[in-house]
């Protein structure tokens, strides 16, 4: 068979000297979904703009060919390039924010790609854009044409990223990572979605992902990229049934399973947090003396208990309330209100010098390892501050001593209390936020999504750590992620919450093989699962 | 030695930024983004200019009692360098280089009494015939200047060629910069050609009582920096007490200093200024036994001025620091510290005060050339410095009545420009260097290469 695309010896470097991708080749053929999987930094998304010529201008670009069908990418100068791109090959993006045009209605955005590529009258470019909408599956689509982007929940922005793509009736659909910052069950939405056009249409799909499990579901053909060059290229099935080379391998035993609960036998253990009937309700102001008329219930009565040196998992799609839950707990947040006991001393209502003496009981770990820590400070002072501001006592060579002693538990170098966060990796900058927490010495800490934003290795990484400090220091979590596979692994008892309210409790086990509510189904149910294990 | 009111201050700038620039000596955020500027050639090309200004100002900034005869007149050190300039003074108007005056008077030539253009007393007196002889004399004075010139750039090379080689270090990197050293040598050659030239002729011509122009172009220099800092002084202490307090506590303290500054702001800035300047007449004439000498009222008077301009123009800043305050408060470093029980006020210092530095660098940096421009408008309409004060503004409004004259009167107007446009441009030129080097975006690219 004849290859949609070709590409042969592909390599593109920035300010001519970082090799990002490095000689490449492959073939996408007709009607084949082709997926490029890797972690972050790999060159993925790069292989893809490269084949458009979207690159920064600060890339150059070298390879043998570039072959759409016969016709060389390579040669065609810039004008004949713009009749290819959104024409023949089309392109979604991850973010559906920030690639749509937040003053321009979605009916006008799609119609401006429509007449790009066809030349249609008017009133047959409106039947197109309605004919696409109803194509991507949109509820309403006759209203959903004069809305603008930010009336359109993000589900529905990626659905009208797709209508875009697929208005000049491309051959090749390039989505790069497409459904990455969208939740469970509408990412299994937008999947499914993406595979019936496809087959209506016979397009070949492009996906580009750094999520292994979601490519065994969706693709054909896999190819493995790491640090700019592909190390495997094989077919879906024998891709994920015998791996080859060892970093597929190795990828592929960091992703976390759901199995990973079966046979975990629990043990009773005194409970050390027990949250009663609590609340976080933020006031909705109006008019002018900003008189509150209402309340948006964001926790709304949830009632749990973490025992000691367990792992709790709080489990939810994004804007259930699970951050905020976990934030106002530690009363970071205004607007909490409702029992916390730890260890049978209740937190509720302290306030001031009261409650800052007490903040020794319970830390937090945030998502972003970037934003959590002081660019201006030195890492050794990051991970000293709570020392000097809740154990004042504690002279400066102990502290420095415990500061060494801290970054050799989260497994990173000592002289690293000298350097700034910047200077290391998201990996290591979640480890300094672990030891930042660990130092004064909590009974529990509230992990929220600690693992997101970091590649599949790293993430194993992390949860062993926390795992091994579980075990070490008999340290309770309160875990909150969106990822169930992640839940698996590290998780004892599980909470599972929507629209605020905890709607199933139980044991790991027991949640995810026997869930009992709808929604716990439907949630388990989306989870892209690796082929090979089914 | 006599310490104004504005020299104390200025001393004491100088103090505190050597201070600060010790304390940051081993900061590494702030180090990274000053070797940015070290390595920027225009940013240390206008440094060089910067510091030559600064220089002469320091020099006027050190007054004392002159130790002539019957004179209790206050001086500087600069006047005292320049004491030819200084009292070289004609009867009225004359052109750069001239040797007469500008305007005709009956003179007393070969005996009788004629209609012609007088000599000047100081201006090439030395000369015979100053129709033949000028040019060359000109010529041969200006080559003696050049050469004092190259003789001190000469000492200074081996002078930092000897340091560097006593302290077993290669010369530090900027001095090994093509553009720096021309910089300065033009800067040293044309400083001393001047300087050589001036003994003689009046460089930049006289004004209208026949003052040399060049003296009050450098004189003017202190005037300019003196706004240009104390203003900033006096802004940014408010500025950034009330925009971080504004950011971070938001409620009534938020408010309330919003409806400070909105009310400041929409009270238009000459009006606060010249009511305050009359203000400051009005009590120096009431208390005329502390305020004897002249110069110490004239210094009075710019010291309110900088302190009115500095209490009109920190609405600015206000809101920018407020601004990045609200976004910092919300970060999650904020709320690390405060899960880890830290204090409220140890927060504000040690998490926001300096993530929103680079924003105060820079502003200082653009606000003191802006500065320095409405000190020369406030004086064209008369609110501005003491007539006293030697100043651009001062020289400008001076010279506006004489351009209706023929032949023009051109000299102090140009001689104020000139200064006025080479200070601006080195201070707009490097506050755009900083504000390259402290941009967060090109920190974090060069974070991530």
């Amino acid at each position: 068979m004849i290859p949609l695309l070709s590409i042969s010896n592909l390599s593109v470097s920035f300010d001519q000297k970082n090799r990002v991708v490095d000689e490449i080749s492959f073939d996408i053929y007709p009607g084949e979904t082709f997926a490029l999987v890797g972690e972050s930094g790999s060159g993925k998304s790069i292989t893809a703009l490269s084949v458009l010529r979207l690159l920064p201008n600060n890339a150059s670009l070298s390879a043998t060919s570039i072959s759409l069908q016969g016709d060389n990418l390579l040669k065609l100068p810039e004008l004949e390039l713009c009749k290819i791109r959104g024409r023949r090959i089309g392109l979604i993006f991850q973010d559906p924010m920030s690639s749509l045009n937040p003053v321009m209605t979605v009916g006008e955005q799609i119609a401006e790609a429509i007449q790009q590529h066809l030349p249609l009258s008017k009133n047959d470019t409106q039947l197109r854009v309605l004919e696409l909408l109803q194509q991507v599956e949109i509820p309403g689509p006759q209203q959903r044409i004069r809305d603008y982007p930010h009336q359109l929940s993000g589900g529905q922005r990626q659905r009208v990223m797709i209508a875009i793509a697929l208005a000049g009736k491309p051959e090749l659909l390039i989505a790069d990572e497409p459904t990455t910052s969208l939740d469970v069950t509408i990412q299994a939405q937008i999947l499914a979605l993406l595979k019936n056009i496809q087959q209506k249409t016979g397009m070949a799909l492009w996906l580009i992902s750094h999520d292994l499990a979601l490519v065994s579901t969706m693709a054909d053909r896999v190819a493995v990229m790491q640090q700019g060059k592909i190390v495997e290229t094989a077919s879906s099935v024998e891709l994920f049934s015998h791996a080859k080379h060892p970093y597929t391998l190795k990828l592929l035993n960091a992703l976390p399973s759901m199995q990973s609960c079966l046979n975990h036998s629990p043990e009773e253990k005194p409970p050390l947090l027990q949250v009663n009937d609590f609340h976080c309700y933020y006031p909705i102001r109006k008019g002018l003396f900003k008189r509150t008329v209402g309340y948006v219930r964001a926790v709304d009565d949830v009632s749990f208990e973490i025992q000691q040196s367990k792992t709790l998992a709080l489990v939810g799609e994004s804007g259930c309330g699970k951050t905020t839950l976990g934030k106002s707990l530690l009363n970071l947040i205004p607007g909490g209100f409702g029992s916390v006991k730890i260890n049978g001393l209740d937190l509720g209502g302290l306030e001031g010098e009261l409650l800052r003496k007490q903040r020794t009981n319970m830390q937090i770990i945030f998502q972003d390892p970037f934003s959590s820590m002081n660019p201006r400070m030195l890492v050794g002072d990051i991970i000293a501050e709570g020392l000097k501001a809740l154990h004042p006592d504690v002279n400066t060579t102990d502290r420095k001593s415990r500061v060494r002693n801290l970054l050799e538990q989260v497994g990173l170098p000592e002289d690293s209390a000298l350097r700034y966060p910047h200077e290391f990796s998201g990996g290591q900058r979640q480890r300094i936020c672990i030891a930042r927490a660990l130092a004064v010495r909590p009974k529990l800490i509230v992990c929220d999504e600690p693992t997101s934003a970091l590649d599949v290795s790293v993430q194993a990484q992390i949860i062993q750590l926390l795992k091994t400090l579980q075990k070490e220091q008999g340290i309770s979590y309160l875990f909150i992620t969106h990822d169930l596979a992640v839940v698996a692994e590290i998780a004892d008892d599980v909470a599972v919450m929507y629209q605020g309210k905890i709607i199933e409790q139980n044991s790991v086990e027991q949640v995810l093989f026997k869930p009992k509510h709808a929604y716990t189904q439907k949630l388990i149910g989306a989870v892209p699962v690796l082929k090979s294990t089914e | 030695m006599i310490i104004l009111w504005t020299d104390a201050l200025i001393l004491l700038l100088l103090f505190s930024s050597i201070g600060i620039g010790f304390y940051l000596h081993d900061k590494e955020h702030i180090q990274r983004p000053l070797n940015k500027i070290v390595r920027s050639k225009v940013g240390m090309v206008s440094l060089v200019v910067l510091v030559f200004f600064l220089l002469i100002g320091l020099l006027d900034s050190i007054h004392f009692k002159s130790n002539q005869e019957n004179s209790s007149e206050i001086i500087s050190l600069l006047d005292y360098c320049a004491t030819p300039l200084r009292e070289h003074n004609e009867k009225t108007y004359s052109a750069p280089f001239a040797t007469t005056l500008y305007s005709k008077e009956m003179v007393e030539k070969d005996g009788s009494m004629q209609w012609d253009y007088p000599r000047q007393v100081y201006g090439g007196k030395h000369l015979d015939d100053p129709e033949k002889q000028q040019v060359s004399d000109i010529m041969l004075k200006a080559g003696i200047g050049f050469l004092q010139g190259l003789a001190l750039f000469t000492a200074f090379l081996l002078l930092s060629a000897g340091v560097s080689y006593l302290k077993h270090s290669s010369a530090p990197q900027f001095f090994t910069m093509r553009p720096v050293m021309v910089t300065l040598f033009i800067i040293i050659v044309l400083s001393t050609i001047s300087g050589y030239l001036s003994l003689y002729y009046h460089v930049l011509g006289t004004d209208k009582v026949g003052e040399d122009v060049f003296y009050q172009a450098i004189k003017s220099i202190r005037t300019g920096l003196v706004i240009g800092t104390l203003t900033t002084l006096i802004m940014l202490p408010m500025a950034i007490l009330f925009g971080i307090l504004a950011g971070f506590f938001r409620g009534w303290v938020d408010d309330v200093i919003q409806y400070m500054y909105t009310t400041l702001n929409s009270i238009p800035g000459v009006l606060l200024i010249a009511a305050s300047v009359l203000m400051v007449q009005v009590y120096m004439a009431n208390h005329e036994a502390e305020f004897t000498s002249l110069i110490v009222r004239a210094d009075m008077r710019l010291l309110f001025l900088c302190m009115i301009l500095g209490v009109t123009s920190w609405t600015g800043l206000c809101r920018l620091l407020r601004a990045e305050t609200l976004k910092l408060r919300e970060m999650e470093y904020v709320q690390a510290a405060y899960a880890l029980g830290v204090k409220q006020h140890t927060i504000l210092l040690r998490h926001i005060l300096p993530n929103v530095m680079h924003i105060v660098l820079i502003s200082v940096v653009l606000d003191f050339s802006s500065l320095v421009l409405a000190e020369a408008v406030l004086s064209y309409i008369n609110i501005g410095v003491d007539p006293t004060t030697y100043s651009w503004g001062n020289m400008i409004n001076g010279a506006r009545l004489e351009m209706a004259r023929e032949p023009i009167v051109w000299w102090s107007l140009s001689a104020a420009f000139v200064f006025m446009f080479a200070l601006v441009l080195a201070a707009n030129l490097f506050a755009d260097v900083v504000q390259d080097a402290f941009d967060p975006r090109s920190m974090t690219n060069e974070a991530s290469e």
